[in-house]
């Protein structure tokens, strides 16, 4: 009993610590002191000044104020979160449904697909594509997008599967209520819970790798987000000059708005299912046969996203 | 036989993937708009000459199948004289192409640069291994106290973080203590072997920490499921009841059978730990292959990201079907 007032208690919490991210990113233009897309003018003393009055965070290599670096950041990250995980819930829910129902060699082929995805190492085919197509906000949101589907995929069609051999879907059958109809207006609907669960994770996620890509500078050039600060940061020495307030927010700000969604998203799968430990950490392939050897408590879950 | 159809769908999953993997790395890297043979020539060049060049690089051959050269000679296997055909013999023969910047194969780039990354994952995934398990033995034990809730917490704190910026954390703390980065002091000769391997073991320090810190809350989590599975069997029960001491039934009788899903966790890791390792060695200037392709990025070294993009493609997929291969020899009770 007192596991699940814990799991609310943190998914209030994980809510509580987005609500904060989406509302820095709305009131950015009012709670930024100063506009970090502006032109400098200043001095070389303000060269990665340290935190002061004017500028609680300090400023960075050429001057700008960090602190609104990093507020006005919050609105490119979380962009490209929902965006890319717009892409994920439409393309893995679609892919998901679709095997899930069908069954047979059709299930047998999408997932085998899906499986390819998840083996083939992600940074490097993210990178790979971004030099090929270009820097640009558009194409990190659909690379992200595109190669993140496949856990959504998986959550959905093992959802689908329990969903499918219920009383009401097999009297639709029985009625002759067509394949797609049963799919939007009967199984939809019980596995909406599972996608906004799933999704929450896969904005994290996408979140993280835009800055990752935004880091190893491949990201929008003409924007700022938090990881594109971290790899100016970097690139300009701010190690040596032991800049830290230059280096810690962007990463103390990616960390809170993880660690929020995550928080969310476990308890989001807990109230669904508060039988299953669900945690993203496992192929849900390898682990099948782990339940099959252990039947106590199911084990259900994706391999790490990155 | 069970086990031979496992082999089978497994094999023939690993080879249609490499075989995707190839076809996409051919595809990408010539829709890249404009002439890929504008990169290496200069515009100057006369006509004659360019041909020349792109017929050395066999970018006169047509892409996919040559059918007006099998026409001609009528020789069925004058088919495959085509771009795609000569870059999977290419493949076969480990000849990646050349780096356009460096003119050096990209081969040999990834021979050079192989083993500091080989050092850096095994050790980085070692430490990953016995602090996750250690700890999640710990946490399964203790389960419903808080020491349970506080590693749970640690490992999902730390899956969430960027690998780089957990890197330039590190680097800001042990600022003074340890080097900022390299794989050993530059201009230094040494002594003897030792104290070469003891000054690269300090470099290493840092970047082996950061990812084991990456990867750990995986393992832990998965030792403390397993974990809590094997502490309700009875032998455990029995051992309780014999009286040996906590330290013992954990080490001795726990740790070997929570241990086994492990294995293969760390080929499933394998692509989120090499995507760690390109950002691990970015930070810490560590001379391997992330570090290889991040600055092939930079430069636009097409051949090179292609080639080590191949290299670490063909690298998992092969894991993952060894690991695949490992648990159905290991445990007879999976089935295909």
């Amino acid at each position: 009993m007192t596991q699940v007032f814990v799991r609310y208690r943190l998914g209030g919490l994980g809510l509580v610590m987005v609500a904060a991210v989406v509302v820095v990113a709305f009131l950015a233009p009012w709670l930024a002191p100063y506009d970090p897309y502006a032109t400098i003018t200043g001095s070389s003393a303000d060269i990665m000044a340290s935190p002061s009055r004017g500028h609680l965070l300090g400023q960075d290599d050429s001057g700008k104020d960090v602190l609104s670096s990093v507020i006005y950041g919050s609105r490119i990250s979380l962009t490209v979160g929902f965006a890319a995980s717009f892409i994920v819930v439409v393309l893995g829910a679609t892919v998901g449904m679709l095997s899930g129902y069908a069954g047979g060699r059709v299930d047998m082929v999408l997932m085998r697909i899906t499986d390819a995805f998840l083996v083939v190492p992600r940074l490097p085919l993210m990178l790979v594509v971004i030099t090929v197509a270009g820097r640009g906000l558009a194409n990190i949101i659909l690379v992200i997008g595109l190669l993140s589907w496949t856990y959504m995929a998986r959550v959905v069609r093992s959802q689908v599967l329990t969903v499918k051999e219920r009383q009401f879907i097999l009297r639709a059958k029985a009625l002759g209520v067509s394949p797609a109809r049963i799919m939007t207006r009967h199984i939809l609907p019980q596995v909406v819970p599972v996608i906004f669960a799933e999704a929450t994770l896969d904005v994290s996620y996408a979140i993280l790798s835009e800055a990752t890509l935004s880091f190893l500078g491949l990201g929008d050039p003409m924007l700022i987000s938090w990881g594109s600060i971290l790899n100016r940061a970097f690139l300009r020495g701010a190690v040596m000059r032991e800049a830290w307030w230059y280096l810690i927010p962007p990463g103390v700000a990616l960390a809170w708005t993880t660690l929020g969604l995550t928080f969310l998203g476990i308890a989001l799968q807990e109230m669904i299912n508060p039988r299953l430990k669900t945690h993203h950490l496992f192929d849900e392939g390898k682990t099948v046969a782990i339940k099959r050897l252990k039947t106590r408590t199911p084990i259900l879950g994706e391999a790490p996203r990155f | 036989m069970r086990s031979a159809d496992y082999l089978i769908q497994k094999t023939a999953f690993s080879l249609v993937t490499l075989s995707v993997v190839l076809v996409f790395n051919f595809v990408l890297f010539r829709i890249i708009p404009g002439d890929p043979v504008q990169m290496i020539l200069s515009p100057r060049l006369r006509p004659e000459t360019r041909e020349r060049i792109r017929h050395e690089y066999g970018l006169d051959r047509p892409v996919w199948f040559n059918l007006e050269a099998s026409r001609e000679t009528g020789n069925l296997l004058q088919l495959f004289d085509s771009q795609f055909f000569h870059y999977v013999r290419n493949l076969a023969g480990g000849n990646l192409g050349e780096s356009f910047r460096l003119q050096t194969p990209v081969a040999e780039l990834i021979r050079a640069r192989l083993g500091p990354t080989l050092l850096l994952i095994l050790t980085g995934e070692v430490m990953a291994i016995l602090l996750g398990s250690l700890l999640g033995l710990v946490a399964a034990w203790k389960r419903k106290t808080p020491i349970d809730a506080v590693c749970t917490a640690v490992g999902l704190t730390a899956f969430g973080l960027p690998a780089f910026w957990l890197g330039i954390v590190l680097l800001i703390l042990a600022r003074g203590h340890l080097p900022m980065g390299g794989f050993q002091t530059s201009g230094v000769t040494y002594a003897d072997p030792i104290a070469r391997a003891l000054d690269v073991a300090r470099h290493l320090v840092l970047p082996t920490s950061t990812l084991a810190i990456l990867l750990f809350g995986g393992y832990m989590l998965m030792a403390r499921n397993s974990s809590l599975e094997v502490l309700a069997e009875d032998y455990i029960l029995t051992a309780k009841a014999k009286g040996l001491s906590a330290v013992r039934i954990l080490l001795c009788h726990a740790l070997k059978n929570a241990s086994l899903p492990l294995v293969t966790l760390v080929a499933l890791n394998l692509g989120y730990a090499l995507g760690g390792t390109i950002q691990i060695e970015t930070v810490f200037s560590w001379p391997g292959i992330g570090r290889l392709m991040y600055e092939a990025i930079a430069e636009r070294d097409y051949p090179i990201l292609q080639g080590v993009f191949l290299f670490l493609a063909v690298g998992v997929i092969g894991a993952n079907f060894l690991a695949d291969l490992t648990y159905a020899l290991v445990d007879p009770r999976v089935k295909a």
